[in-house]
């Protein structure tokens, strides 16, 4: 089975994917939960109706496939607003994006399940709408929106395979390129699939793990 | 503003194309959720059946759906496949591809689905002379549609957003492989990618609202 | 007729009925006191063959509720029982929760089986709910639902396990009255029930039960005047206070 006419230079070749696959996704979980917990409070303090259009482009976001959502944002930026930038930076600003638009409805979610009353009871104690932010709602949000935020984060790894559609070379194109030129798909896939699946399946149970414990008290 | 003529006329010219390429993307939505359902139903029977290797299978099943990109799932049912000798059409393996990627979703919807509805709900169905199947059937599994219905609706919305993926593996009938031709023929990118967005937006929320109507009808308690 | 016959039932080292004997003729209504672990729940649950025994057996009129060849299903529309969580199926509006199994195990036809629902549930003071959903509904209400949904199969026995056990105090009442109720109507009663004042006045014998075994059986007054077993006699200067 290790016949096989895989060079270390593939192997070199499918690691750098792997590296891009974990830049992409940092650097867009990083700044898309920035946004989505901007987005996110905004949401909640502005209401259904003043928030209509920060609610309207996130779920624009989550409803067309972002395949269409990553070639729109490059034919903008490019053909139309001439600005000359690289694959990466468009792939980087569409998954920020999109990591917000889902982050956004965790925060809110993680905010609206705070019970009225304790933040009743710490306004009663003369709390800032700041310090109860910061002191009650912060951690009692966070809690709940953990697990779900864990969830979203291997959601835009796994997403990152599409950014290949704006020139960039993550695992999969990697994976891909290689099955075009050695004709072993089967090997290369299970590599590549493996790769996901060590990072993604212990974060998900540590997150299901997560979401148990804290729903028990 | 721009240094750019939007030609959107030649976009909308192509709309009944488009269209067409939409209904293709419906039906693989479709037929892999209904596949997809009815495999989830199958792998939370094996997981509850008590037999290790049917649990195995379902457990493997579920955790690489759910662990892997669908794009990757679509490569297995293609290249993978392929290399057992076994070659899928591009509609096949795009639409097995998804499949599989709802199957593995919605077992784990079913089976926190089934886990919800306590064990006395049974008893009590079976303590009024219900057999297994009745209470399972009459008690059981009404409560568990309304339980798994949000999920289901949620993931019928990524099996549409999933079609996009078939161009990759060579599909060129649905909604976005049609705008990709179109783009190679007429290079207005933008104006034929906003329009499919705009379809793709407009089928994703008729079916969230016609759901929303849906469960309001069948869950009035 | 219901006779338990030495019924033994572990569940793994704990053996919760060690031994009972008790024969409960027709029209008769007994009911069973005791701490809890005593093991008078689990007894209900094996006379209505939810659960199984370990040795002895159960006849109900005859038939052997743990025999292989026992159709349970159908032995258990002759008995019906109500828990101490009512188990309301929250699907089905409360008409429904009573028509379903008259209809879907009975085979009624819905006319039918409504009618014979809105009677049973006017009889325990719903007749004003049927359309309600069991969600808006108290515990009492929900629980005097689960009666009437018993009821409608037209059983022969009822078996009562803690049915106030698991409700706020101001709505005990309004259950235990029902009971009392079909207890006069001439309903075959094995009632397990912490409220000694029903077991006092309802009851035609009062069985006390103490780690798996019956410890004393006798007339109410017997029991509640007169207790033979210094485990009944601590018992009931327990629970008096």
């Amino acid at each position: 089975m290790f016949d096989t006419a895989l060079t270390t230079a593939d192997f070199i070749f499918l690691a750098k994917g792997a590296g891009m696959t974990i830049v992409v996704t940092a650097i867009s979980v990083l700044i898309g939960t920035v946004l989505g917990v901007i987005f996110g409070v905004l949401r909640y303090q502005l209401g259904p109706i003043w928030a209509a259009p920060l609610i309207f482009v996130l779920d624009i976001c989550r409803s067309i496939p972002l395949l269409i959502q990553l070639v729109l944002t490059n034919a903008f930026l490019g053909t139309i607003l001439r600005l000359n930038l690289s694959g990466f930076t468009v792939a980087c600003i569409v998954l920020s994006m999109y990591t917000a638009a889902y982050c956004a409805e965790i925060v809110r979610g993680g905010i609206e399940a705070v019970p009225a009353t304790t933040r009743r009871a710490a306004r009663s104690l003369g709390m800032t709408w700041g310090q109860d932010m910061r002191e009650i709602v912060l951690p009692l949000a966070t809690r709940i929106a953990l697990p779900s935020w864990i969830g979203l984060a291997l959601g835009v790894m796994k997403d990152s395979a599409l950014v290949y559609v704006v020139q960039v070379t993550e695992l999969l194109k990697s994976t891909q390129i290689l099955i075009t030129r050695l004709q072993e798909p089967m090997l290369l896939l299970l590599i590549c699939g493996a790769f996901y699946f060590v990072i993604s399946f212990p974060l998900a149970r540590f997150g299901g793990y997560l979401e148990k414990r804290w729903s028990n008290d | 503003m721009f240094n750019y003529t939007f030609q959107w006329k030649q976009a909308f010219a192509r709309l009944p194309q488009m269209l067409d390429g939409a209904a293709v993307t419906m039906q693989i939505a479709i037929l892999s959720m209904v596949l997809g359902i009815l495999l989830a139903i199958t792998l939370t029977m094996f997981r509850l059946s008590g037999s290790r290797i049917l649990s195995a299978i379902a457990r493997t099943w579920v955790e690489v759906a759910r662990n892997t990109p669908a794009l990757f799932q679509i490569y297995m049912m293609h290249f993978g496949l392929g290399s057992f000798g076994l070659h899928l059409s591009p509609f096949l393996s795009i639409l097995l591809g998804i499949t599989f990627n709802n199957a593995g979703y919605l077992a784990e919807n079913f089976r926190g689905a089934l886990k919800a509805i306590p064990e006395t709900q049974t008893r009590a169905a079976r303590s009024l002379g219900f057999g297994a199947a009745g209470a399972f059937g009459y008690v059981v599994l009404p409560q568990m549609l309304r339980i798994a219905f949000l999920p289901m609706t949620n993931q019928m919305v990524w099996a549409i957003l999933m079609t996009s993926l078939g161009v990759t593996v060579g599909m060129n009938a649905d909604l976005y492989g049609v705008v990709q031709d179109l783009n190679a023929l007429t290079f207005r990118t933008f104006e034929l990618f906003a329009l499919a967005a705009v379809i793709f937006y407009l089928i994703t929320k008729i079916i969230t609202i016609g759901a929303r109507l849906i469960a309001a009808r069948l869950f009035r308690y | 007729m219901i006779e338990i016959e030495h019924v033994r039932k572990s569940f793994g080292q704990l053996e919760v009925l060690k031994g009972i004997d008790l024969t409960v003729e027709k029209g008769e209504v007994v009911t069973i006191i005791g701490g809890s672990g005593s093991g008078k729940s689990t007894l209900l649950t094996c006379i209505n063959g939810l659960e199984p025994i370990d040795s002895g057996r159960i006849l109900i009129d005859g038939t052997e509720v743990h025999a292989k060849s026992t159709d349970l299903n159908k032995l258990r529309r002759k008995v019906g029982i109500v828990f101490q969580q009512w188990n309301a199926f929250p699907h089905l509006t409360v008409l429904d929760n009573v028509t379903l199994a008259p209809r879907k195990v009975l085979g009624m036809s819905r006319a039918e089986a409504e009618e014979i629902a809105e009677r049973q549930l006017t009889h325990v003071g719903l007749g004003d709910k049927l359309k309600t959903f069991p969600g808006r509904l108290s515990g009492g209400q929900q629980q005097r639902m689960a009666i009437a949904r018993a009821l409608a199969m037209s059983p022969e026995y009822m078996l009562f396990d803690e049915v106030t056990s698991a409700l706020d105090p101001q709505l005990v009442g309004e259950v235990l009255d029902t009971l009392k109720m079909l207890a006069q109507e001439g309903m075959t009663m094995i009632c397990v029930t912490h409220e000694m004042s029903f077991a006092r006045d309802v009851s035609n014998r009062v069985a006390f039960f103490h780690q798996g075994v019956m410890a004393e059986i006798g007339s109410p007054e017997q029991i509640f005047g007169d207790p033979q077993n210094p485990e009944t006699r601590k018992f009931l200067s327990s629970t008096r206070q």
